[in-house]
C-alpha cells in the first residue's frame, strides 16, 4: 500500500517535471520571438522567484511543526464538524491574518483537512485568506473610499459563508 | 525589504525551536520532502507569472476595463481579474484609477473580486494540495460570486 503511494507520487513529479519542461520551451519560445520583453520577463520571474524562495521554506518547516505540536483535537475543536458558528468565526479570523500570498495558503489548508478540519470551514478560510486580509483592507479604503471597502468586505463575508456550506454540501 | 526582513528573522526564530526539540526533527523533513513534492509546480508558476507580466501591460488591462460596460463587459473584466496576477498592493491603485478614468463602480468591485479570490496561475499548486474537486469548485463558485457581489455594490453604491 505504502509502494503504491510512492509509486503514484513519483508517477506525478515525473508529470510535474514535464509540463515543467514545455512551460520553459514556451517561455524560450515567446522570448525569443519578442526580444524586447526579455528584460520584464527575466525580470518579473526572478523577482517572484526569490520572494517564493524565501517563503515557502519556512512554509513548509511552520507546516512540519504545526503537523506534530497542533494536535487533532484542538483542530477538530475549533474547525470540526461540530465548531458550527465559531467554526467560521476561526476560519475567517485565521484568514484574514497579515501573512503570505494565497499559495501560502494551500499547503496550511491541506494540513487542517488531514486534521479533520470541516471542508467549509477550510473553503471560508481560504476565500478569507485570499480576499479579506487587514492589510489589504486598509489599502483598499485608502484608495477606493470607506463606503466601497465596507459594501464589498461585508457582501464577500457573507458570500463566502454561503460558498462553503454549498461546497460542502456538493462534495458530500 | 521590512518584509524580507521579517522572513528571514521568522528563519531564525523557527530553526532556534527546532534546536531546542531536537526530538521533533522529523517535523522538518516532513516539511522539506512536501517541499520538494510542489517544487517543478512552483517553478511552472513563476516562469507563467514572469512571462505575463511581461506580455500583459497594465496599461492594457486599464484601457479594456476603462472601455467596458453592460454585462459582457463585466463577464470579461471578471475574466481578466481571475487570469491575470497582480499583487494586491499595486491592483488597489490599479482600480482607484480605473475609477477616476470614468469605469463603473461594479468593473472595479469585479475586478478586484476575481483577482482576489481566484488564482488561475496557482490553480495547479491549489489541485495538488487540495484535489480536483475542491480546487475547481472554489474557484468557478468565487467567480459567480465575485459577479453578483459587484452587481449588488453597483446598485446600492
Amino acid at each position: 500500500m505504502k509502494e503504491n503511494i510512492k509509486e503514484k507520487q513519483k508517477k506525478g513529479m515525473m508529470r510535474d517535471i514535464i509540463f515543467l519542461g514545455i512551460a520553459i520551451v514556451i517561455a524560450i519560445i515567446l522570448i525569443s520571438l519578442f526580444p524586447e520583453k526579455r528584460e520584464v520577463v527575466t525580470a518579473s520571474s526572478w523577482e517572484f522567484f526569490i520572494e517564493m524562495i524565501w517563503i515557502l521554506p519556512a512554509v513548509m518547516v511552520l507546516m512540519g511543526l504545526f503537523a506534530i505540536w497542533v494536535s487533532k483535537e484542538t483542530v477538530v475543536k475549533y474547525l470540526g464538524e461540530t465548531s458550527g458558528i465559531r467554526g467560521i468565526f476561526f476560519a475567517i479570523l485565521f484568514g484574514a491574518l497579515p501573512t503570505g500570498p494565497l499559495y501560502v495558503a494551500f499547503p496550511v489548508a491541506a494540513v487542517l483537512i488531514k486534521k479533520e478540519a470541516k471542508i467549509s470551514n477550510i473553503i471560508i478560510f481560504l476565500s478569507a485568506w485570499a480576499c479579506i486580509k487587514i492589510p489589504q483592507e486598509m489599502v483598499e479604503f485608502q484608495f477606493l473610499g470607506l463606503k466601497f471597502m465596507a459594501a464589498r468586505l461585508t457582501l464577500t463575508i457573507i458570500f463566502v459563508v454561503i460558498m462553503g456550506l454549498s461546497i460542502e454540501k456538493i462534495i458530500k | 525589504m521590512l518584509q524580507l526582513f521579517l522572513l528571514m528573522s521568522l528563519h531564525v526564530v523557527v530553526l532556534f525551536f527546532l534546536f531546542l526539540k531536537i526530538e521533533k526533527k522529523q517535523s522538518l523533513l516532513g516539511g522539506t520532502k512536501s517541499f520538494i513534492r510542489i517544487l517543478p509546480i512552483v517553478f511552472i508558476i513563476i516562469i507563467f507569472i514572469g512571462s505575463h507580466l511581461g506580455f500583459v501591460p497594465q496599461n492594457q488591462i486599464s484601457k479594456i476595463a476603462g472601455e467596458q460596460a453592460g454585462f459582457w463587459g463585466i463577464l470579461l473584466i471578471a475574466l481578466l481579474g481571475a487570469i491575470v496576477h497582480i499583487p494586491s498592493l499595486i491592483a488597489f491603485p490599479l482600480a482607484a484609477s480605473l475609477l477616476k478614468n470614468g469605469a463603473s463602480v461594479t468593473v472595479v468591485a469585479v475586478f478586484i473580486t476575481t483577482l482576489t479570490m481566484i488564482g488561475t496561475i496557482t490553480l495547479p499548486l491549489e489541485i495538488k494540495e487540495l484535489g480536483k474537486k475542491v480546487a475547481l469548485l472554489r474557484n468557478g463558485i468565487s467567480f459567480i460570486m465575485a459577479i453578483v457581489i459587484a452587481l449588488i455594490i453597483g446598485v446600492i453604491l
